[in-house]
């Protein structure tokens, strides 16, 4: 308590960085992630003293720390709860936030802070990139000039167009309306599906993916990982989309029904896809690799050196108005 | 109509003889053995041609088909279609005017997002089975970042007004500044790149703008801005640009044209700040089938005596 009362004199006085000297008068902030995920969080020494598993004190600050930053999508589920028995705190830094448990966090009356909007113009700039490059073969005819294939085979054969295309976007948030907002001057007819009709909004509304997916051209899934929204984008949707349909997902790779996306565009029964998440990641299904109409990416559709800025300028700030009892700038309502 | 013979100069597109043939006595210039031989027997009953801009109809076409009424060409540009001597000898032109500028403006920006955000190197990186977790190299943001279009026609428009939906600052450079454009003007090219993270190439190839891409422009758009060129590939000097992102100059680069089509300079083959594209943006199934659908709408008109959908002659 004395840290932390501590820190709320330092935070009023906005000078962080001068502190830095001083970490050990800092409130402790646990950092909890995948030893894989290998993302600097020294940005976070200016606000907190932040402890990994490695540091020898790290069994003690475990025991009494309030905070714990989530670095990416590190699982947070309840045994790794009971570790941190003093948590009020978490800070997500994604924009999903399916790896924490935020039942077992409501149930502990832990409150929750995610990437807010950090993250949404270069996951929805993402999403377009992927459905211009399946539409007019972008990586594959990059693919067709550096094999030095052009002056061999000559002609390269035509994309399709984007203009006039039906696009459904599969989640209407914070990616999904700026989607929507970036495809209408390609002239594009918007329609979604999410949990509400949204009335303020004229694209048409869809009650159900398949409804959408049957008045669609191409999908863009990009809705939160939920227990209802597992396996959204299941056979018979991508049956209604179509030998012509192409599917997007910039969300999470389980809100598709994988083994049955790849039986389809190697049955010829989809026409193409732009997938950038993945059911089982870093796995990709090897069937994919030597088509033409799909576009694989590694999980990077926000990966932005302007999103990380925006990102840790967002938990520096969610960091000082917890130490000093502010309202959060990116609190998940887990009452809803 | 079955019995009026059409003549198709080039293969441009098989829909289109799929059409014609439904339509039309369609004869193939390209497919005949004994060209004189074919004229001799059938001159007399070709009462079209069908052209686009590799082989449209030379005065020499022209007057060995006695019979010929129209020409209907698959292509805006009307370059290898004798207007004069078709005017004279009262032979109809129709052209397929405005059908690529969506597909050109839809390209620019898939450039513009697949070179910032890396996703050709995305995916060759998956394919070849490289991806690890823990993996994070960071691309560069393309929302709100400021576009300088060079040559604000059609094109550089329909460009503009993409760029717009994604927060760019939009600014360009023509030969007159446009007073109805909302657009900053820069009156030259050097002052536009200094002044944009991101530069398109979208007009015109005159002597004026051939290299209109010189080692100072690049120079001003510098180690931090990208160019993407969708116009012709004389619009840059190549030999300048592919050192710039040889030793990394300048960011990036999105290319659909090349001084030397069909051959691209390899230092770029290696390169992961280039997106290489066999110039490929003016064309789509779905354009390439309206500009068909033009041909034989303008055909059909014509034998049956109404107005042509886009006459020029």
């Amino acid at each position: 308590m004395a840290e932390s009362q501590q820190l709320q004199s330092t935070t009023d006085s906005q000078q962080p960085q001068t502190t830095v000297e001083t970490g050990n008068n800092l409130p402790v902030a646990i950092i909890h992630r995948l030893p894989t995920f290998n993302f600097s969080f020294s940005w976070a020494k200016g606000i907190v003293n932040p402890i990994e598993s490695s540091d020898p004190l790290y069994p003690i600050h475990r025991l009494s720390a309030r905070a714990v930053i989530v670095l990416g999508p590190s699982p947070l589920k309840s045994e790794h709860l009971d570790q941190y028995p003093s948590v009020e705190c978490i800070f997500g830094t994604s924009a999903g936030v399916d790896h924490i448990d935020l039942a077992e966090c409501r149930r502990r009356n832990i409150r929750v802070t995610s990437a807010g909007d950090a993250f949404s113009e270069d996951g929805a700039d993402y999403a377009i990139g992927l459905l211009i490059d399946v539409l007019r073969l972008v990586s594959a005819s990059d693919r067709f000039v550096r094999a030095g294939l052009w002056p061999v085979e000559g002609i390269y054969p035509l994309g399709n167009k984007v203009g006039g295309k039906r696009v459904g976007i599969v989640g209407l948030g914070s990616i999904g309306s700026l989607v929507a907002k970036r495809l209408e001057p390609f002239g594009c007819t918007i329609g979604y599906t999410s949990r509400n009709k949204k009335p303020q909004l004229h694209y048409q509304f869809y009650s159900t993916a398949l409804d959408l997916a049957t008045n669609s051209d191409a999908l863009i899934v990009c809705c939160a990982l939920t227990e209802k929204t597992r396996h959204v984008i299941n056979h018979d949707v991508m049956k209604a989309l179509g030998k012509r349909g192409i599917l997007v997902n910039v969300g999470r790779g389980a809100l598709v029904d994988e083994k049955e996306l790849v039986k389809l565009l190697v049955g010829g029964e989809l026409g193409g896809a732009g997938l950038d998440v993945f059911e089982d990641e870093p796995q990709v299904p090897r069937e994919l690799f030597t088509m033409d109409n799909v576009v694989l990416s590694p999980h990077k559709a926000i990966a932005t050196t302007e999103a990380i800025e925006g990102l840790i300028q967002l938990v520096i700030g969610n960091m000082k108005a917890f130490f000093s009892n502010k309202p959060l700038l990116s609190e998940l309502n887990l009452h809803d | 109509m079955e019995a009026i013979g059409v003549l198709m100069t080039y293969p441009m597109s098989s829909y289109l003889e799929q059409e014609l043939d439904k339509r039309f006595n369609l004869f193939r210039l390209w497919n005949l053995p004994q060209k004189n031989d074919f004229f001799k027997e059938n001159s007399g009953s070709i009462r079209a041609v069908v052209g686009n801009a590799n082989a449209g109809a030379d005065r020499e076409l022209i007057d060995s088909l006695p019979a010929l009424e129209i020409v209907s060409n698959f292509s805006v540009g009307l370059d290898k279609v004798d207007l004069g001597h078709c005017k004279q000898k009262g032979i109809r032109v129709t052209n397929t005017p405005d059908v690529l500028t969506e597909d050109v403006a839809d390209l620019a920006i898939g450039l513009m997002l697949a070179t910032l955000r890396g996703i050709c190197e995305c995916d060759r990186y998956v394919r070849a089975g490289l991806w690890k977790k823990g993996d994070f190299k960071l691309t560069t943001k393309f929302s709100g970042k400021k576009v300088g279009i060079i040559g604000l026609g059609r094109i550089g428009t329909a460009i503009a007004k993409r760029a717009e939906a994604f927060n760019c600052p939009i600014s360009y450079y023509s030969r007159s500044q446009k007073p109805e454009s909302k657009y900053k003007y820069f009156p030259s090219v050097v002052e536009l790149a200094s002044d944009c993270d991101i530069l398109v190439v979208a007009c015109a190839l005159t002597a004026e703008t051939r290299h209109i891409i010189n080692r100072q422009v690049i120079d001003a758009l510098g180690p931090k801005g990208f160019l993407i060129n969708i116009g012709r590939g004389p619009h840059i000097d190549e030999p300048e640009l592919v050192s710039a992102l040889v030793e990394r100059r300048i960011a990036g680069a999105g290319l659909d044209v090349f001084e030397k089509e069909p051959h691209v300079p390899e230092e770029l083959f290696g390169l992961d700040n280039v997106v290489l594209l066999p110039h490929v943006a003016s064309g789509t199934v779905e354009t390439r089938n309206a500009m068909a659908d033009l041909v034989v709408g303008n055909l059909e008109a014509h034998f049956s005596k109404k107005p042509l959908l886009t006459p020029v002659v």
